[in-house]
């Protein structure tokens, strides 16, 4: 076994690998349960790829054939109900965990220098990911995968000038027809995925190379010599962490945090396990009843709501009265989620140690968040839309409001080390 | 390999040239990438014109046809339709279709060739659903306004013109296509004709 491992060794960096980012890879030892939806992340996307592909043995990407073979799958493939709700409700809990692992990174300044670019590769994999669940929303080509795709379409017709003809391009037709749902399914399947499987490895490169951040937002990193060997941490870690660097309260990932991960893993498959097989519609939020219809390209459904996790963007866009504007706000409220680390211009990064006005802004700003996304569900009422208009308002405030208080913050002293 | 002197010139005007190549190269390449993606012509071809009989209509009718596979309304309006148009002005945001949502022939207030027949694509401006004709309740969208179309995704209204009214999130009015009258009976939708 011994000699196999070094064959490989003295061909490729196997061991090395192993070492640099799990078994001496340092990471802050207190790390709490909000550290938990990066890996769970990783497990949906294993999730997703796996099932998906299995979906494309019996999937037939046509306008004529789509709507019936997942109906085939549903009913007369074995088990093939039970890779659709997983891959379905996978949809789902990809986002739920996206968005508590981005609130994570909002509440413990992980964005802040020097994780700018990890964010901002975080950022660019939530794009694609809308982008993914979108196109792939298209597929089962059911009546309210037909709207939603015609709206979010049309977003692109707004655009001055160049507007209807993007959109004829992007459909390849006068509406949306079988060439949209083709391309769409080749984009969902291959291109998309592809993408986002780079992202993540630029991301956790990122993240390792820069090292996680913690709940108490302090560096475990110290200058060299600075720190007694009495204080060190009783583990050996990678001299690529130790040359430059006195490393402090950290532990190995692996075994510590995968051992604490799996746990993770366990819960969260209790709940997944629960909506797959009891839930997998989750009451139309996770897959709506229009959908069950097959796409009619000459009737409208009364009431068209995109799938849950678009809704707080599509609030932004409905509450504005002019279309160019509501299209500009929407896309405006997921890049002014990009610039985050440069609107913040705090020197303290978790908000254990930052002012009242900052645990406000905060706590408002995921109180607008879900509140838009409950009322892009609903339809568009004179009552409805006049809070949408509110929570869009308080949106944006949380990034103005952070910029001008970030500057000349009140902060409570940060401390030197962890709590040991 | 000789020790000859380098000509820096050479080798930098041989680098820019090459790379300069080597992206025109490369646009030429995407060319077809990006082109395969417009409507084939197969998608072009169906969106030939149709033609509607409106000889059997009622007053107060909407026939749907398709085109381009888009729906096309054709409503036979009623007198009392018609002179609900007028008056509305104040309440429209284009009451006078000066935005270029109509072929010039289709100009005018009531947005047709002929006053009593009027043809739109069936979409909303806003983001594309398919609005309700409400032949007779649209007075619960709009008081005092018996006839028009509503469209259910995001509160959109339009008055039995397609005029779109003020404070909705629709930016224009309803598209009027290319239309002409064959006969008295038969409408071609996607030709403007010769009377045009």
């Amino acid at each position: 076994m011994k000699k196999l491992i070094a064959w490989f060794d003295e061909r490729i960096p196997m061991t090395k690998t192993w070492n640099i980012h799990l078994a001496q890879y340092p990471a802050p030892k207190n790390f709490n349960f909000w550290y938990l939806f990066g890996v769970l992340a990783m497990l949906v996307l294993v999730n997703q790829i796996l099932t998906g592909i299995w979906l494309t043995m019996n999937y037939v990407p046509s306008a004529e054939g789509a709507f019936a073979s997942v109906e085939y799958i549903m009913r007369d493939v074995d088990y093939g109900w039970l890779l659709r709700y997983m891959h379905s409700t996978g949809a789902s809990a990809f986002f739920v965990v996206v968005y508590l692992h981005m609130l994570r990174g909002m509440m413990y300044g992980s964005y802040q220098k020097p994780r700018e670019l990890l964010w901002v590769f975080g950022m660019l994999i939530f794009l694609v990911l809308m982008a993914e669940a979108f196109m792939g929303y298209l597929l089962p080509w059911g009546q309210m995968s037909y709207w939603g795709a015609q709206v979010i379409i049309s977003l692109f017709g707004a655009i001055p000038i160049i507007g209807d003809d993007l959109t004829l391009w992007i459909r390849g037709d006068y509406v949306i027809s079988g060439a949209t749902l083709n391309r769409f399914f080749a984009l969902h399947v291959i291109a998309l995925p592809l993408v986002l499987v780079i992202l993540v490895f630029l991301h956790i490169i990122a993240l390792h190379e820069v090292g996680s951040n913690n709940p108490e937002g302090i560096a475990i990193k110290k200058p060299k010599g600075s720190v007694p060997d009495s204080e060190k941490p009783k583990f050996e870690f990678h001299e690529r962490f130790t040359k430059k660097y006195d490393i402090v309260d950290a532990i190995p990932f692996f075994p510590y945090y995968v051992v604490k991960d799996l746990i993770g893993i366990g819960i969260f498959l209790f709940l997944f396990c629960y909506v797959i097989f009891f839930a997998p519609a989750m009451g139309g939020l996770f897959l709506e009843p229009p959908n069950f219809e097959p796409a009619n390209p000459l009737k409208t459904p009364n009431h068209i709501a995109p799938v849950w996790y678009f809704t707080p963007f599509y609030a932004i866009l409905r509450a504005v009265p002019d279309k160019l504007l509501g299209v500009i706000l929407m896309f405006g409220s997921i890049a002014a989620l990009f610039v985050l680390p440069w609107l913040d211009r705090g020197k303290v990064r978790s908000i254990r140690y930052r002012c009242g006005l900052h645990k406000l802004n905060l706590t408002v700003f995921c109180i607008s968040f879900v509140a838009l996304g409950y009322l892009g569900l609903k339809p568009a009422t004179e009552v409805y839309t006049f809070f949408a208009r509110v929570f869009t308002f308080l949106y944006f405030a949380f990034f103005i409001l952070l910029f001008f208080y970030s500057k000349n913050e009140n902060t409570k002293p940060v401390p030197e080390r962890i709590t040991k | 390999m000789s020790n000859a002197p380098v000509d820096k010139g050479r080798r930098r005007f041989l680098t820019v040239a090459t790379s300069v190549v080597g992206a025109a190269g490369a646009v030429g390449v995407a060319v077809p990438f990006i082109a395969s993606w417009n409507p084939s012509a197969k998608a072009k071809n169906a969106g030939a014109p149709v033609e509607v009989n409106i000889g059997k209509a009622e007053p107060g009718q909407l026939i749907r046809v398709e085109w381009r596979g888009q729906p096309v309304w054709v409503v036979r309006r009623t007198p009392e339709m018609l002179a609900s148009l007028e008056g509305l002005a104040d309440q429209l945001r284009d009451p006078n279709s000066e935005q270029p949502q109509q072929p010039e022939y289709a100009s005018n207030l009531y947005r047709s060739r002929k006053e009593e027949y009027f043809v739109a694509v069936g979409i909303c401006t806003h983001l594309g659903c398919s609005p309700q004709y409400l032949e007779d309740s649209f007075g619960e969208q709009v008081e005092g306004v018996s006839a028009g179309f509503f469209c259910p995704c995001h509160g959109s209204r339009f008055d039995i013109a397609g005029r779109v009214f003020s404070g909705v999130p629709a930016p224009y009015n309803l598209v009027v296509p290319p239309h002409y009258y064959v006969d008295d009976n038969t409408i071609l939708v996607g030709e403007d004709g010769e009377q045009a």
